[in-house]
Formats: C-alpha cells, structure tokens, sequence
C-alpha cells in the first residue's frame, strides 16, 4: 500500500493522470474533445511546447538558479531566418537547417559563457540575452515579418507518418528519446546531473562544470531553434513574436513534470506529460465557453492547484 | 586577502557611474535635457517602472522574485479607472478609487507571500501563475482599454504642489518610505532571510511574515505605479503593465541588488530603473535608424548588467 501511494505522488504519475482525467473531462464537456483526431492536433501542438521545454529542462537540470528566459526570443528568430533563407525552396532546406541551428547554439552558448566565465545569474544573463536576440530581430525583419516554409518542411512536420500521427509528434518522441539516452547514458549527462546536485562536489570529483553548463545552455538554444522551425513549418507563415508564448509555458512543463527547479533531480519523460497536461488544459478551456478572461483565470488558478500536488519546497523545520 | 575596490563594497556605485555617463550623453544629445520641464517630464515617464523596481527589490531581497508584479499594475490600473468611472468620478470616487487601488495591490501581494512562504510554492512558477491570475481579473474589469478619469485626476499627477511637481513628491514619498522601512527591524529580517533562510529561521525570526511582507510592499508599490499611470494616460488598459516584469527585475539587478538575496537597496533599483529609461532616450535622441535601435539597446543593457553583477560580486564572495 505504502509502494502504491509512492507510486501516485511520483509527479509522471500525477502527470499522467492528469493527463486522462483532463481528457475524460474534455469529453464529458465537448463530445468529440478525446477522438482521435483532436489528439493529434493537441500532441502536434504540445511537441512544439515539449521541444522548447527539452532544453528548459537541460538547463534546469544544471542547477545553480539554471533557467533560460531567451527560449521565446530564439524561437521568434529562428522561424523568421528559417523562412528567410527556405523562401518556399525545397532545395533550401539544408543549408537553412544548418545556419539556424548552428546559430541558436552559438546564442545559447554565448548565455552558457557568460554564465560559467562572468558567473553572471541565468535569469539575468538570459533576460539581457532575450532583448538582444528581439532587438536583433527588429533589425532584420525591418519590423515587418517575412518568409515562409519550403513545401517539404510543411509536409514533413504535419503530414501523416504513421498511425495518423504527424512527422512532429514521431521528430518529438525522437528527441525525447535521444535526450533520455544522453541524460541516463552518456558521461555529458550524467555531469548535467552532477552539476546540478552539488556543484563543488562535482568539481572535486573531476567533473567539467564549466564546459558542462555552458554546453546546457547551448543546446537549450539549439533545441529552441529547432522549435522555431518546426514552428515555421507547421504554421507556414512567419509571424511577429511567435515564440513568446512559450518563455514561461515552457517552465512550468519541466516543473509540473517533476523537475525540480533547485537542479540535479527530474528528467525529460516527466516534462513530456507536463508539456501534455499544460496543453490539455489550455484546449478544455478554449472549448468550454467562457471569455478569454474567465479561462485566463482558471488556468492560472489551476497551474497553483498543480503547484499543491507537488512542486512545493521542502519545510524550514527538520 | 584581496583588495576591493570602493565600487565592490557599494554596489550601486557602477549604477550611479552609467547614470551619469548617460546623462552627459543624453546632454550632449538633447541640449534641453537639463530644463526642469524636460527633466520633470522624464522623471514622469520613468516613474512606473521605478516604482515597481523599489517593490521588486524587497522581494528579491529576501531571494524571492515577483513576476506578478506587472499584472498587478494592470488590474490596479483598470480597476482604479472603473471605480471611478463608475461612482460619477466625483472627489469622493476619486478618494476611493485610489484607496481601492492600493489595497487591492496589498492583497494581491499578500496573496502571492502566502503561496511562497505559507504553501511553500516555487516563487517564480508561483508568482507567473498569479500573474495568470491578476491579468485575467485585469481583463474581466475592462476587456479593451479605454474609459475615461475627470479631469482633476490627470491635471493634479502633471501639475504641482507647493510649487513642487507631483511625480517629485511621489518620488520622495517613496524615498522616504524606503529610508523608513531601512531603519526597521523587518528590513534587517529580511536581509537575513534573503542571506540564509534556514539560519534566519533557526534563530527565531518570522521568515514567512517577512517574505509575505515583502511581497505585500511589492504589490503596494505595484499599485502605486498603477495609478501613477492612471495619471500618465487618463484611461485604463488591462495590458498596460506587461512589459514592466521583466523591466522591473532588470532594473533591479543594474542597481546592484543580487537575485540571491541580501545584498543590494532600494536606490540602486531607482537609478537602475533611471538607466534604463536614459538608454531608450540616449538612442532616440542619436536618430539611429529605427530598426537598429531594439539591438542596440538589447545590447548595452546586456553589457550593462553583466557589469552590474561583475562589480557588484566582491560583496558576497
């Protein structure tokens, strides 16, 4: 009984019963909101949000206050360059992917060093880092947006690969995969937890902390500019700010999926369901109909009942 | 031991350096920068986001964070505006409606110290889901923006008193509130509780009341800069508080106050949030090409901070 209950309060465990209770709770209020259908919309649209919070949760992961606030931005210049450089050419494709995605690591990097060499907080370093990769976008889109995907990008990320699923949901199951591999199984994800867990015990134990951390924030980059262009390809078009919606989102998946925001504990699957859970909830409350205010309220209210189950700290006294 | 320069032991010195630097820039820019008019109309439009800056900081003063405080500004704002609007914007309304406003900040901070210090709820998460929360009461209050304050409202924020210009007397009244509270044994609780939360606790000090305190000045001063922007625009907009958040916790960190808490003031959040509005005068008055203005900023902010919290470490190591 006693394994039972531990079992239920591990936080996958509550996600996932969110998960099917959100779902039963959808159907009951809109017939229709669990077909099949509809689920794969609603995965589509959290692999997007389950993307970006990969490397949110890397960098949580790395502790020392680990958070990164540019994830938004990053998102935001990635779809714009991506659909810059495709200009609806498939022939463009590579060479697109390869300048994104190795310029959203070099941005992240750049976070990483100014974390581990200037040991400048995350939340301020990222914070500072969002307002120049915004400000940066202004100064190439000209406060206008432009471009748009190259065809096969568009039928990569949204057409039917298997079991009606999307190529999305299969690309976010195979980073969900290669992240746990990397996490559990290689020496580089181990440090990520090390560091994260007791920073001068992994020093003396001969761990990199600086290269680890700053190669966290890296990838964090790298894995908001392949969600910006898995963006781009699910919506076409490029739009102004379309990241921004997934800076805070993005924390609060890691967090309702166990991770815990001191670093050094949790891990991706959880942060799957979170990112799940979080887009569940927001799709109930845009079925049920309510105004935009009322379901603003109760998502918040419904995030802090979230924060109740679990995602609370540990008490001053023992 | 190593040497320390002044500047390490005040941290806020690197804040009053750049200040000044930029206003020999923004001089040499704007030759009419140092008239009173043009001055006092500056010191206008920075006084919302200087004034969540000065709440911010006893917050993070205790290493919490408020990220609540811009929805705050917004629902203090609207609400302000309705009450007034709805009780025939007579003095009596007006008294009211600004009574209403800071109250209604107060318990929005308090509500936020209760969900960290009392449910032990992770502070940033918690105070974004609150966020969620006030702007949705925010938007139930006035879906658009619009309605209208009477005219004495707006007159008696731009005019002055004793001779005095009103954002300079609400300047000082926060000045004078912060000395105040300096001077109090809950600000030496709260540096305390900010240093080592467990050593605070263990010696007896009320860590959840100081950390709902803190809070509660939070929203106070939220609030006030709700109003403050009452009489900035003469209307309400459940949006007009977005962008100060994350405005508020920069200008806190260039002011010198570390996010771990502790260490840091309110004055520094002040000049920090003064730097903040020079830089986007500094660029206006440069006539950089409009698209190049966003990077530069981003970037001299970037440099800025970094520069804050390298100066500012000799403190704490």
């Amino acid at each position: 009984m006693n394994k039972l209950i531990a079992l239920v309060k591990r936080p996958l465990s509550i996600a996932v019963i969110a998960i099917f209770m959100l779902l039963m709770g959808g159907e009951l209020l809109s017939p229709g909101f669990a077909s099949p259908r509809q689920i794969v919309t609603l995965l589509s649209i959290a692999a997007l949000l389950g993307v970006v919070a990969a490397g949110q949760n890397m960098v949580i992961l790395g502790g020392r206050e680990g958070i990164d606030l540019s994830v938004g931005g990053i998102i935001s210049f990635a779809a714009f360059l991506a659909g810059n450089l495709m200009r609806q050419s498939d022939a463009n494709i590579l060479h697109a992917l390869a300048l994104v995605l190795g310029g959203t690591f070099m941005i992240g990097l750049v976070s990483g060093l100014g974390v581990v060499i200037l040991r400048i907080p995350p939340l301020v370093m990222t914070l500072g880092m969002l307002g120049v990769v915004q400000g940066g976008l202004v100064l190439l889109t000209r406060g206008v947006p432009s471009g748009r995907a190259a065809p096969l990008l568009g039928r990569i990320v949204s057409d039917p690969v298997l079991f009606g699923l999307p190529g999305i949901v299969f690309i976010w199951i195979a980073v969900g995969v290669v992240l746990t591999l990397i996490l559990r199984r290689t020496k580089f994800g181990f440090n990520v937890y090390a560091i994260g867990a007791n920073e001068v015990a992994a020093a003396m134990a001969g761990v990199p902390v600086r290269r680890t951390r700053a190669l966290v924030f890296a990838l964090s980059g790298f894995l908001s500019g392949l969600t910006g262009i898995l963006l781009l390809g699910y919506t076409e078009y490029v739009f102004v700010g379309a990241g921004d919606q997934y800076m805070l989102p993005s924390i609060i998946a890691v967090v309702i999926g166990g991770t815990s925001l001191a670093g050094g504990s949790g891990g991706y699957v959880g942060t799957m369901a979170g990112a799940v859970v979080l887009i569940l909830l927001q799709s109930i409350l845009t079925t049920l109909n309510i105004p935009p205010f009322g379901r603003q309220i109760i998502f918040g209210l419904t995030l802090l009942g979230l924060m109740l189950l679990y995602g609370r700290q540990r008490r001053l006294r023992g | 031991m190593r040497l320390r320069l002044p500047i390490q032991r005040r941290p806020y010195l690197l804040a009053v350096v750049v200040f000044l630097a930029l206003c020999a820039i923004n001089v040499a820019l704007q030759p009419t920068f140092l008239r009173f008019g043009v001055a006092v109309s500056n010191l206008a439009s920075f006084l919302p986001i200087a004034l969540v800056a000065v709440g911010q900081t006893y917050v993070v003063l205790a290493s919490d964070i408020d990220l609540s405080a811009g929805a705050i500004v917004s629902l203090v704002n609207v609400a302000v505006v309705s009450i007034i609007e709805g009780m025939g914007g007579t003095g009596a309304s007006i008294a009211i409606g600004l009574a209403a406003g800071l109250a209604l900040g107060v318990a929005c901070g308090v509500f936020n110290g209760l969900c960290v210090a009392v449910l032990r709820f992770q502070p940033i998460v918690t105070t974004f889901a609150t966020g969620i929360v006030f702007s949705g009461f925010a938007l139930w209050v006035l879906p658009q923006a619009g309605k209208q304050v009477p005219a004495s409202v707006y007159t008696a924020y731009a005019g002055s008193l004793l001779g005095v210009p009103t954002v300079i007397w609400i300047l000082a009244a926060a000045a004078a509130f912060a000395a105040v509270i300096g001077r109090s044994r809950f600000y030496q609780a709260l540096r305390a509780t900010g240093g080592n939360i467990q050593a605070a606790y263990q010696t007896g000090l009320a860590v959840a009341g100081v950390r709902i305190g803190a809070y509660a000045i939070s929203g106070l001063f939220a609030s006030l800069a709700g109003l403050a922007l009452v009489g900035e625009t003469a209307s309400g907009d459940p949006l007009i508080g977005g962008a100060l958040t994350l405005s508020s916790v920069t200008a806190v960190v260039l002011g010198g106050t570390a996010l771990s808490g502790c260490v840091g003031g309110v004055a520094g959040s002040i000049l920090g949030a003064f730097i903040l509005g020079l830089i986007s005068n500094v660029i206006f008055f440069a006539q950089l090409p409009f698209e190049w203005q966003g990077l530069v900023q981003g970037v001299i902010i970037l440099l800025a901070l970094a520069g804050g919290v390298v100066m500012a470490r000799g403190r704490t190591d």
